[in-house]
This record gives structure tokens, sequence and C-alpha cells, in this order.
């Protein structure tokens, strides 16, 4: 269980830290991406005449603001919400929206597991590039290749939170967030799994996950701190 | 058993270790007391209750028997808000947390005996008192006006009956009339609150009266949100506003309530409705407790203590504490460090670094809501600004329909912080 924790969580961090590397390369394997996105094909359409159906179409996704697909396609009020903070799908938010979506976008209606191996989301991001705005015609496009990944170290993500110090911190929380669960204007936080929620944080400590307050109160927490509030609401009822 | 607690207090972290020891029948609990249910006392009361799980008596002392949130009021004043979902019973504190709640006044402080003394008579004793009372108006502080005249001229700074009766005012101006507003010098309770107000009654107005105007003079030469108001004000209520600075005499103003009239600066205007936000202090029990120091109490930033007397911790819009915002959402912040610290020293109870947050909505017209928010650190000298943000100019208004919405679920989420 804290190995398999361990080892997703990796992934989510490696997708977080993507930022200030040195050198880069291709986002992945095109032609295998096609394969992964028959995950996704029963929901979206890509391509030339694409429509939205059950999901929005993906032409042009990269460069995008979420949930701003034109004609009658119905968001969910987490996507909305998320839209309203400003985010725009680039590689790094899609990339952490494919891993989970429910962690980068509370409420969102894409039933979706998520792709536990970059590489596969690389593929597959990768393939849905090539239906986007073509960088060689439009400089500020989004590029087709990505800086190389850095890896935290293991100790962070070893990190046992306690949760007495996490029951202290989550009364900052609660001022907005409701202890009943109700998520009328801000969302719930009761009952998220521990991981989904130290995604949550570092990617808003990251400025990953947009959102003004949630990104200074993210700032100001330590990893340990990450870990206190999330071994306290683990347990939180 | 006749064992006295206070001193037993009084020898430190020893009997902090015996206290957090298992319980010997009969012995005295600490007890707390807390003058004030607002943002501050209420929360204080439940966290010290529910953290301490019985092992300190909590007393909350508050008058009323149903306490109005100020923030939200200026909502109801615009329509937004029925006055009743802004008003909150001590109910679960008492049922669910163990709470004595005390409706009385707080009339006098023993510092050297720790007592309160209550309005009809009874003597609570405490090992640490918590102050929350809000604020009091400084007299003299607008020409003209004293409470006495507080229902020709109301404040509505105080939620309740004094904002029914502004709101009533308002609806029952004469086509065409003056609204005017004193607006206070700093500091003051809810930076922008004097603002959302004017935004609440412009929208009113617009509704039910659309070539009434509305008239600020303003000791101030800018104001919080200024530049986020003004451009609300532009877009939705063109030519109805005027803002008068210091500059325009915005500073040197009297009125004469018995004429309803204004003078700014030497003029003279017959106003239908005058809504004086006097300049303001710290609640009156501070004062009578001998903890201020000029018109506020000074506290310690890593616990909320009073800096002249340990055994009281101050919180909320009566603090000098530094660089926090007087708010709900700050004296909520506060409060929280405060119960922390003093089940620390009470109990024995671990105690963690205070972190202290405010972020402030504000609602300029229908679905177009804004924010402005920091986080706070205790150094040795102040509780000081960390970070920020504050809304944009020019957002859309997808975001500035999220962001009310998102104040709607603020107010669901700290009045249950508050009340339980």
């Amino acid at each position: 269980m804290h190995g398999d924790l361990t080892r997703r969580l990796a992934g989510a961090f490696a997708m977080i830290c993507a930022a200030g590397a040195a050198w880069a390369e291709e986002i992945g394997d095109a032609d295998r991406g096609k394969e992964v996105f028959d995950y996704c094909s029963g929901c979206h359409e890509v391509g030339k005449g694409a429509r939205n159906g059950i999901g929005p179409h993906l032409n042009g996704i990269f460069g995008r603001p979420a949930a701003s697909v034109a004609g009658d396609y119905r968001y969910s009020e987490g996507l909305e919400r998320a839209a309203a903070d400003g985010l725009v799908w680039h590689l790094d938010t899609l990339d952490a929206y494919l891993e989970n979506p429910k962690a980068l976008v509370t409420g969102t209606r894409m039933s979706f597991d998520g792709l536990e191996d970059p590489q596969e989301r690389a593929d597959v991001l990768a393939y849905l590039r090539q239906f986007s705005a073509d960088p060689q015609d439009i400089p500020e496009a989004d590029p087709t290749a990505r800086k190389s990944e850095v890896e935290l170290p293991a100790s962070v993500l070893e990190i046992v939170g306690d949760p007495a110090y996490g029951e202290y911190l989550s009364s900052e929380c609660t001022t907005c967030h409701q202890r009943d669960g109700s998520d009328e204007g801000i969302p719930s936080i009761v009952g998220w799994p521990e991981e989904d929620f130290v995604v949550a944080m570092h990617a808003y400590k990251q400025k990953l996950r947009p959102h003004p307050v949630m990104q200074m109160m993210a700032s100001r927490l330590t990893d340990e701190e990450i870990a206190a509030l999330a071994a306290y609401f683990k347990e939180f009822e | 058993m006749s064992l006295n607690r206070r001193t037993f207090i009084g020898s430190g972290a020893a009997a902090a270790a015996m206290l957090s020891a298992p319980r010997v029948m009969g012995q005295a609990k600490a007890r707390v007391v807390v003058i004030g249910g607002g943002a501050g006392g209420a929360t204080a009361a439940r966290y010290l209750a529910k953290d301490s799980k019985g092992a300190i008596d909590v007393t909350l002392v508050e008058p009323t028997r149903k306490y109005y949130t100020c923030f939200f009021s200026n909502l109801y004043i615009g329509g937004f808000r029925e006055l009743s979902s802004i008003g909150h019973t001590y109910g679960t504190l008492a049922s669910d947390y163990g709470i004595n709640v005390v409706h009385d006044w707080a009339d006098a402080i023993d510092r050297d005996a720790k007592t309160v003394t209550l309005a009809g008579g009874a003597v609570l004793p405490y090992d640490r008192l918590i102050l929350s009372p809000g604020i009091d108006f400084v007299e003299g502080s607008v020409p003209g006006w004293d409470v006495s005249a507080q229902n020709r001229m109301p404040h509505a700074y105080k939620a309740g009956t004094q904002t029914e009766l502004l709101k009533a005012q308002v609806e029952a101006m004469p086509e065409g009339g003056l609204y005017a507003m004193v607006a206070p010098p700093n500091p003051y309770r809810c930076p922008p609150g004097p603002y959302e107000r004017v935004s609440m009654v412009a929208h009113l107005l617009k509704e039910i009266n659309p070539t009434a105007k509305i008239l600020i003079a303003d000791p101030k030469p800018k104001f919080s949100k200024m530049a986020l108001f003004q451009e609300g004000w532009r877009k939705h209520y063109a030519g109805m506003i005027e803002w008068l600075g210091p500059d325009f005499g915005g500073g040197n103003v009297r009125v004469d309530p018995a004429e309803m009239t204004l003078d700014i600066d030497g003029a003279v205007e017959n106003v239908d409705v005058c809504n004086v936000i006097p300049a303001q202090k710290a609640g009156r029990i501070c004062e009578m407790a001998g903890i201020t120091k000029g018109n506020w109490a000074p506290v310690v930033p890593q616990t909320m203590q009073s800096r002249m007397d340990e055994n009281i911790h101050v919180l909320g819009d009566s603090t000098d504490q530094g660089d926090m915002p007087k708010s709900g959402f700050s004296a909520n912040s506060q409060a929280k460090v405060a119960a922390m610290a003093i089940r620390g020293a009470l109990t024995g109870a671990r105690v963690f670094p205070p972190k202290f947050t405010n972020t402030c909505w504000s609602l300029i017209d229908t679905n177009d809501g804004v924010k402005v928010g920091a986080s706070y650190e205790a150094t040795e000298e102040k509780i000081a600004k960390v970070d920020g943000f504050i809304s944009q100019t020019g957002e859309d208004a997808a975001l500035r329909k999220k962001t009310y919405e998102e104040s709607l679920g603020w107010y669901a989420g700290i009045t249950e912080d508050m009340f339980g």
C-alpha cells in the first residue's frame, strides 16, 4: 500500500516539478499515443471533424483555457471553477490532469482513474499535440518537446505526517471548507484520499494548480506540514 | 477538597505535566472566560471546548441571544440575503460542546482577583480571560454625531437592528434623494466594508430609485480595493456615486442629525439618509480592564496575550497586533492561535507555530465579487504580512461570479467554525 502510494506520488511529483531543467526532449511517441487514446475515445473525439460527445472534442486543446470549447458542451462545476481560477491546458497541466483528474480538478465529471505510467501520458499527449496549433507557424504556441523532468528526493515522499499537527493546521482550512462536506462555492475537503490531498497541495505550492488563495496557503506549508495535513484528513470524517 | 487552582497553574511546567496526567476525582478544572461571542470569541470558545475534551471549563459571555454577523450584513442591504440568514444562536455551542453560554454584559474585570463581574451580578473566576468585544466608537470623531443620534443617522457598523434601520431608510428615500456616508479614518473594522456598503445601497437604489445619488465623505486619500470598487461603480452605477476624499474636504465634516444636514468643508447638503461610520476603538471592556494603549489593546503576536496582562488574551477588532486587517476572518484565525496557546498553558497540550490568514470578499453588484487576502506570521514585534493577493481590475464575469460563489461557501464555513 505504502509502496504503491510512493510510486504514484513519485509520478505526480515528477510531473509537478517538470520546470527548470537544462535540455529538451520530444514529449513522447505519437504513434504509441494513438493506441493509448483508445482509453479516451469512448468520450472524446479528436482530428478533422471532431465533435463534442460525452466529453468535449480535443482539437486545439494545447493552450486552450479549461472549459472553453464553444457550443453547447456543459462542463462540470469543478471544471468551470478551475477555469475561472485560470486553468489553461498546457503540457504540464494536461499531464497532471491525465495522471489523476480529480486531484487537479475537484469535482470533474471525467470518470477516468488516470494514467499511472508517465510514458503513456507522454505518448498520448504527443499524439494530441498534433491536433493543436503548430509552433512552426505560431511562435508562442505550446512546444512539441518538453524539458527534462526533475525527481523529488525520496525523503520528501517518505515523510510520515503527524496527525496532531495536521489537526491544528486544519483549523486554517475549515474557515472556508465546511466540515460537513458541503461544497457550495468552495470545494469539499472531507473524505479525500491521502495521496490526492498531497498531490493537490504540492500542485498549489508549485503554482501548477490555479487559485490565488490556495496557492498562498500551500506556499507556506512545508513538506512536513503537507504530510501532517494529509495524515489528519485521512482520518477526518 | 479546597485545592487552589491558581497556585497550581502558577507553578509552570511541572503543573502542566501534572495536569495532563490522569485527573484526580474532584480536582478543579481550568477555567477560561470568553467575553464576546463573535468571530473571535465564539471560535475561541468552540476550539477550547472541542480540543480540550472537557479538561477546560469554558464560559462564553455574550449579551445577545441572536448574533448577527457584520460580514454579509451589507448583502442584506443589497437584497442578496435575508436578515435571518445572518443571525446565529449559541445553542450548539452549549449542547454539543458543553460551553456555559451566559447572555449578559461584562461589567468589570478584577485582574488581581482574576474575576469578571456581570451586569446581572454574577462573578466569574478565570485562569485565562479572552476579550473579543469588537469595536466601540470614538466620541466626538464626527462633530455633531453621538450614539444618541444613531437612529437618525445610523452607523450600521454593528449588525442587527442598525442594519435593518439603515435599509428601511434607504427604501424610504424620496425619488432622486441623497444618501450620504461619512466614512471612517483608519484603522477600523472591515476595511472594504464602507465601500461594499455603498455598492449594495447603489444596487438597491438602482432597482427602486434609480435617480437617487450617493455621496461619500472620506478622510482617507485611498481605501481598500479602491481600483476595484471604482471600476465597478463606473460599470454598474454610472453617475450615481460621488466620492470626496480629503483633497475635496471629505475629512472636514460636521453633521446635524436634527436638521438632517451634512456639512463638507463648509458646504451644507440636505441629506435623506446619513450613514455615519465614526472613528473606532477597542470594545469598552478592554479600556475598563486597563489593557489598552491609545485606542487599541496591544498583544503578543505568538499567543494573542495582552502585553499588559499575561492572563488575558485579546482577539479581533480590539487588538493592536500589526498587519492584519480588522475582519471576522482575522478574528477567527487569531482565535485558533490563542486557543492553542491557552490549552498549552493550562493543560500541557502541544503547541505548534502560530499561523494567521485573512481573506475579505466584497460584492459590488450581482455576481460581481472581488477578494483580497494575505498570510501572516508572528514576529517579536507584530503579526507581519508574508504573502498576499488581490482581485484584478478587468477580470471576466465568470471569474467574478466564482469569486462571489466562493464567498458564499466561506460564509457557510466560517459560521460553522464559529457556532458549530
